[in-house]
C-alpha cells in the first residue's frame, strides 16, 4: 500500500534543500502575490456574488451533497488534466524537469489552505459579481489539495516504464502519442488511481473549508455541505452539524462503492506482474456493468472513438536519432534557460518580499518563526502520542487477520472523513469545561490524520511474514525484545509511510484546528495556524504570505531533514521483500 | 534452406559502441569494438557469448533501437537510422503488455502501422494459429505459463511479416522442457518455410542451443566485444544432441570460449577485463567457489573435469559456470584450458581442509591475487583509525569502469574479503574497518 501525500523525488543521501528548491519557492510565492495584486488593482472592495442562502432544513442536504460532490469531481478532472500534462512534460524534457519537479515538491509542502484567501480573491476578481468566480475558487482550492501527489505518481511511473516494454514500443515504431496511450499511461494507471482515491479523501477537508469563506468583509457561501456546516456553526445548531456529518459519511460510502471500487478493480489489469495476484479486488458495480449486454453495446462507440484517438500517429516515432544538437549548442541553451529561470525567480522573490515588507517588519518575521516552532512542537508531540498509542493497537489488529479484515476498511474510511466537520463539537467541550485551548485544540490537529498511521501499521503487521513470527515463537522471543527486534523493524517502512502522510496532513489541519469558531465564540491556540487563520479573517494579505511562507519553509525542512532520511533508511534496510 | 541463393539482407560495418562516459563529451570504455558481419537470406545466425560481451547490444544495434557510437548498419540499401520496417524482435522477458489480451498484444504492431482493423484481426489470428496459440486469444498474459507467453512474443513479432526476426535469449527464462518444445517448434516452422521471415538472428549464451538451431554461430569475446570466430553448422535439422558430430562441435566451442585471452595486452590477468585494481570482479559467492572445488576434486572428476560435462551435470549455464571457474583460475586454485578445468595443488589442498583452514587459505590467495582487496587492506593498515569509507574505493574504481560495474566489483570484494576475514564492512556506515564487531 503505497500511500503517499508527500513523495520524495529521490532517496539519495543529499537531502538538504538546494538552489532549485529556492527557485521553486520564490516562483510559487511570487506567483501568489502577483495574482492578488493583479486582482486587487481591478476592483476594490471585493464584490460579493449574490448566492442563494443556505438553509438548515435537512431535506436540502442531498442537494447540497450533490453540489459538493460535483465540485470535487470537477476538481478531480482538472487534477487529472494537470497531471497528464505537467508530469509528462517533467518526465520528457530534461530542461523542464529541473524546475517542474522542485516546484511540485515545494507545492506539496505548502499548506495550501493558508492561501485560500488569495485564490478566492483572484477568482472573484476574474468574474466580478458572479457565482462562477466563487465556484472556481472552491474548485481550485480542492484542486490544490488533489493534484500534486497525482502528478508525482504519474511522473514517477513515466520514469520507471519497464525497459523491455519501451523497446517493444520503439521497435514497432509507435509514435510518441501512440506510445503515451499504449504504454506509458496504462503503466501509470494503478498508481494514479490509488493517488486519486487519496486525493479525493484529502479533498473533503478542503471542500469543507473552501465553500464558506470569509476574506475581510466579504463572505461567500456556496450551496454545499461545507456551507451548510458553516451556517450550522453560526447558528449553534448541534443537530445540523451531526446531520452534515452523517451526510458526508453516506456520500463517501456511496462514491467509494459506485465509482472508486469499480475503477480500482478495473485498474488491476494494468499492474505489471508476472503472476495473477492472490487478492483480487471485487466490485459488484463493475460486475453489473460488465455483464449487462446493452451497457457494453452502448459503450462500444466510445471505445472505438478512444481507440481511434489514441492510435493517431501524432509526434514522430522515436527514431534512433534525436535532432542532432552539438554538445556546445546544447550547453549554451542550458545556460540560457537556467539564467532565464533564475531571473524570473529573483524577480518573483523580490515581488513577494516587497509585498510583505510594505507593512511588516523583521519583528513580524520573528513572531511568525516562533509561532511556527510552537505549531511544529504540537505536530511532533501529537505524532509521537498517536504513534505510542496506535502502533501497538495496529500491530495487535494486523496480526489477527479476521479482525484486521474488518478494521482496515474502517480506518481507511476514517482517513477519508474530513475531520474539520467535527471541530466545532470540540469547541463546545472546551468552552463548557473551560479547558486550555493551547493543549486541547492540539488534539484536533491529529484527529483526522492519525488514521493514516493506523491503517498503514495494520497493513504492515498483516504483511509480516509468517515464518519470522514462527521463528520468534520458536525461540520464545517475547516482551520488549520481540517489539524491538522482531515486529517494529518489520512494520517500520509502513509506519513511516503512514506517519509521513499524517505529518503532512497535520500541518494543513493546524490552520483550521488552531482557530475554531462556534457561533460568535472563538477559541484560538498559539501557533502559526491560528496566525494565518486570523490574518485571513482580517484580510491582512502580507501577514498571510509571511505566515504561509515561514510555515512552508519549516515543513520543507522538516520533510527533508527528518522524514526523508527515515524513509530512505526504511527503504534500504528494512524492506521485507 | 542452405541451398537457397544467399542474398544479403543486412550488413553490420565496423560497429563500435561505448559506454556513456561521466560527461557528455567523454567516452567510456567500449562494449563492442569493430564488429562487422552480414545477415543473408535463409539462415539462422547465432550470437554466442558471455554476459557482458555486448551481444544484446549488438542485437539492439541491428534492430535500430540503439545507434552505434561509430560504424553503421546497412539494411535494404541504406544506413539504418532508428527502428526499421521489417525487423521484429522477441525478448527474453517476453515483454508483453499486461493490460492487453493475447490478441491485442499481437495486434499492437499492426496498430502502430495503422493497418485497417479487419485486416489486422485477420493477420493476428493467422499468426496466433501458426504459433499454436488458438484458444488463448482473449487470455491476459498473467493467466499464461511462461512458454505460452513467449509464443505470444513470437506471434507478435511474426504478424508484421518481418524480413529479419531478432531473438534476445528467447528461451532462457523458460524451464528446460518448455524451452526444448519451443525450440523444436520454431525450427520445424522454419525448415518447413511456414514463417513469413527471411532470416533469424538470435542471441544466446547456451552453446548447445546455438549448435541445435543455428546455421552460423558468431562467437563474441568479452570486454570489449569482438567477433572471435565464426562457426558454420552444416548438420541437418532436426539435429540430435547425442550425435557425435554435434558433441564435437559443442566441445570445440567450449574450448574456444575458455581459451586464455590472447595476452596481447600486458598486465592482464586471467579472463577478467581490466588489470590491477581496475579489474572487474564477477558476482560469485564464496560458497559457489568452494562448491566447485569440491565437485571437481571428488570422483568421478578427481581434480580434472570437462566443462561441458560439468555444466550438464550441475545444470549450470555457461554464464553461471564460467565466472566461478575463472575466479578459481584468478586465485590460482585451478587452471582452465581447452574446455577443461584442472585443480592446482592448492586447490586440492583447499578441498581437503576444514572451514577455518579454508578461510585462511582463501584470505591469503585474495591478498596475493586480487589487487582491490590488497589495496583495501593496505589502506586500512596505513590509517591510524583503521577505517576507510567505501566511497573512497568506489570512486577509484569508477576511473576504470562504469558505475554499475564498480558497484558490483566492490560488492564482490566485500563479500570475498569478509569470508577471508581480511576486513570487516559496516553497511550502515558504508565503511571498511579492520576489527570485527564485538
Amino acid at each position: 500500500m503505497a500511500t503517499k501525500f508527500v513523495a520524495f523525488t529521490s532517496l539519495g543521501r543529499r537531502a538538504l534543500p538546494n538552489q532549485w528548491d529556492v527557485i521553486a519557492f520564490a516562483l510559487i510565492f511570487g506567483g501568489f502575490v502577483l495574482a492578488v495584486q493583479a486582482g486587487r488593482g481591478m476592483v476594490l472592495p471585493l464584490p460579493a456574488p449574490r448566492t442563494v442562502a443556505v438553509v438548515l432544513d435537512y431535506s436540502y442536504l442531498p442537494y447540497y451533497a450533490l453540489r459538493t460532490t460535483l465540485r470535487m469531481f470537477a476538481a478531480l478532472a482538472a487534477s487529472v488534466l494537470f497531471t497528464i500534462t505537467y508530469a509528462t512534460l517533467a518526465a520528457k524534457s530534461r530542461r523542464a524537469e529541473v524546475i517542474l519537479v522542485p516546484l511540485l515538491d515545494v507545492l506539496q509542502s505548502v499548506p495550501i489552505l493558508g492561501f485560500l484567501s488569495f485564490t478566492v480573491t483572484f477568482f472573484l476578481n476574474l468574474f466580478p459579481g458572479r457565482v462562477l468566480g466563487a465556484e472556481c475558487a472552491a474548485i481550485f482550492a480542492i484542486f490544490t489539495s488533489q493534484a500534486w501527489n497525482m502528478a508525482f505518481s504519474f511522473y514517477q511511473s513515466l520514469r520507471t516504464v519497464p525497459a523491455d516494454l519501451d523497446e517493444v514500443a520503439n521497435g514497432f515504431r509507435l509514435s510518441g502519442w501512440q506510445k503515451f496511450w499504449q504504454l506509458e499511461t496504462p503503466f501509470a494507471i494503478p498508481g494514479l488511481i490509488w493517488n486519486m482515491m487519496m486525493s479525493m479523501s484529502g479533498g473533503w477537508f478542503f471542500v469543507v473549508a473552501a465553500e464558506a469563506i470569509t476574506v475581510g468583509d466579504t463572505t461567500i457561501k456556496l450551496p454545499g455541505i461545507g456551507s451548510y456546516l458553516a451556517v450550522a456553526i453560526d447558528g449553534r445548531r448541534v443537530d445540523a452539524v451531526l446531520a452534515a456529518v452523517v451526510t458526508v459519511l453516506v456520500v463517501i460510502l456511496l462514491y467509494d462503492q459506485v465509482i472508486f471500487r469499480p475503477i480500482v478493480t478495473w485498474a488491476d489489469k494494468f499492474r505489471v506482474e508476472l503472476s495473477a495476484s492472490q487478492d483480487v479486488s471485487e466490485s459488484w458495480v463493475l460486475n453489473l456493468l460488465q455483464r449487462t449486454f446493452w451497457i457494453r453495446a452502448a459503450t462500444r462507440p466510445v471505445h472505438q472513438a478512444f481507440d481511434w484517438f489514441t492510435s493517431l500517429r501524432l509526434g514522430a516515432g522515436r527514431g534512433g536519432l534525436r535532432e542532432v544538437v552539438t554538445p556546445r549548442v546544447a550547453r549554451a541553451i542550458d545556460l540560457l534557460w537556467f539564467v532565464l529561470v533564475g531571473a524570473i525567480a529573483l524577480y518573483a522573490a523580490w515581488g513577494a518580499a516587497s509585498f510583505v515588507a510594505k507593512t511588516l517588519a523583521w519583528r513580524d518575521v520573528g513572531e511568525a518563526v516562533l509561532l511556527t516552532l510552537i505549531t511544529m512542537m504540537r505536530v511532533v508531540v501529537l505524532l509521537a502520542l498517536a504513534t505510542a498509542f496506535w502502533v501497538p493497537v495496529g500491530v495487535w489488529i494486523g496480526l489477527r487477520p479476521r479482525i484486521a479484515e474488518r478494521v482496515q476498511p474502517m480506518a481507511q474510511f476514517l482517513a477519508a472523513f474530513p475531520a474539520n466537520v467535527v471541530f466545532p463539537i470540540a469547541v463546545i467541550g472546551i468552552l463548557a469545561f473551560h479547558l486550555n485551548a493551547d493543549i486541547w485544540l492540539s488534539f484536533l490537529i491529529i484527529f483526522g490524520t492519525q488514521w493514516y498511521i493506523v491503517f498503514n501499521v495494520i497493513a504492515g503487521a498483516s504483511a509480516y511474514p509468517n515464518d519470522l513470527r514462527e521463528v520468534a515463537r520458536n525461540f520464545r522471543i517475547g516482551g520488549w525484545t520481540w517489539w524491538r527486534s522482531v515486529i517494529l523493524p518489520g512494520i517500520f517502512p509502513y509506519y513511516v509511510t503512514g506517519a509521513l502522510t499524517a505529518s503532512g496532513g497535520s500541518w494543513n489541519a493546524a490552520i483550521v484546528a488552531e482557530y475554531v469558531r462556534w457561533g460568535n465564540d472563538r477559541v484560538a491556540a498559539h501557533g502559526i495556524g491560528a496566525y494565518i487563520a486570523q490574518a485571513t479573517e482580517a484580510g491582512d494579505f502580507p501577514k498571510i504570505v509571511l505566515g504561509v511562507a515561514v510555515m512552508s519553509v519549516c515543513v520543507i525542512l522538516f520533510n527533508r531533514l527528518f522524514w526523508r532520511p527515515l524513509f530512505g533508511y526504511a527503504e534500504r534496510r528494512l524492506r521485507l521483500n | 534452406m542452405l541451398d537457397k541463393a544467399s542474398t544479403q539482407l543486412l550488413a553490420v560495418r565496423n560497429v563500435t559502441q561505448r559506454y556513456k562516459g561521466s560527461s557528455a563529451t567523454d567516452d567510456g570504455p567500449p562494449v563492442l569494438e569493430g564488429v562487422s558481419t552480414v545477415l543473408n537470406e535463409g539462415e539462422i545466425v547465432g550470437l554466442l557469448g558471455r554476459s557482458g560481451c555486448g551481444k544484446s547490444t549488438l542485437l539492439r544495434i541491428v534492430s535500430g533501437l540503439i545507434t552505434p557510437s561509430s560504424g553503421e548498419v546497412v539494411y535494404q540499401g541504406s544506413i539504418l537510422k532508428g527502428p526499421a520496417d521489417g525487423v521484429a524482435m522477441v525478448f527474453q522477458s517476453f515483454a508483453l503488455f499486461p493490460w492487453l489480451s493475447v490478441l491485442a498484444n499481437v495486434e499492437i504492431g499492426l496498430k502502430a502501422l495503422r493497418v485497417p482493423a479487419e485486416e489486422a484481426r485477420h493477420r493476428a489470428l493467422a499468426a496466433i494459429d501458426l504459433i499454436g496459440l488458438d484458444g488463448f486469444e482473449s487470455a491476459y498474459p498473467k493467466e499464461l505459463s511462461g512458454g505460452m507467453r513467449q509464443r505470444v512474443g513470437f506471434a507478435r513479432a511474426l504478424v508484421t511479416h518481418p524480413n529479419i526476426l531478432l531473438m534476445d535469449e528467447p528461451f532462457s527464462a523458460l524451464d528446460v522442457l518448455t524451452a526444448e518444445t519451443l525450440r523444436s517448434d520454431l525450427v520445424e516452422l522454419w525448415t518447413e518455410g511456414r514463417m513469413p521471415i527471411k532470416t533469424i538472428l538470435m542471441v544466446t549464451h547456451n552453446i548447445e542451443e546455438a549448435v541445435l538451431m543455428c546455421d552460423r554461430i558468431l562467437v563474441l569475446s568479452s570486454h570489449p566485444g569482438r567477433i572471435a570466430s565464426e562457426i558454420r553448422v552444416t548438420l541437418r535439422h532436426p539435429r540430435d544432441r547425442l550425435d557425435p558430430e554435434f558433441r564435437q562441435l559443442v566441445d570445440n566451442i567450449y574450448a574456444l570460449m575458455t581459451r586464455r585471452s590472447t595476452s596481447k595486452q600486458p598486465g592482464r590477468d586471467g579472463l577478467f577485463p581490466g588489470s590491477g585494481i581496475g579489474m572487474v570482479l564477477p558476482n560469485v559467492s564464496t560458497n559457489s567457489l568452494a562448491g566447485l572445488i569440491e565437485e571437481v576434486a571428488a570422483a568421478p572428476y578427481n581434480g580434472k573435469a570437462d566443462l561441458p560435462h560439468l555444466a550438464d551435470s550441475l545444470q549450470l549455464e555457461i554464464d553461471d559456470l564460467f565466472p566461478i571457474a575463472e575466479t578459481l583460475q584468478l586465485m590460482r586454485f585451478a587452471e582452465l584450458e581447452e574446455g577443461d578445468i584442472k585443480l592446482s595443488p592448492t586447490g586440492r589442498r583447499f578441498a581437503d581442509t576444514e572451514v577455518d583452514g579454508r578461510k585462511r587459505m582463501f584470505g591469503e590467495h585474495l591478498l596475493a591475487h586480487v589487487p582491490l582487496v590488497a589495496r583495501v587492506k593496505r589502506v586500512l593498515d596505513e590509517r591510524p583509525s583503521h577505517r576507510a569509507p567505501a566511497s573512497r574505493f568506489r570512486e577509484e574504481l569508477e576511473d576504470y569502469m562504469s558505475e554499475d560495474y564498480a558497484e558490483r566489483t566492490l560488492r564482490t570484494a566485500i563479500s570475498w574479503g569478509r569470508y577471508g576475514e581480511i576486513f570487516a564492512y559496516d553497511e550502515t556506515a558504508q565503511s571498511f574497518s579492520l576489527e570485527n564487531p564485538a
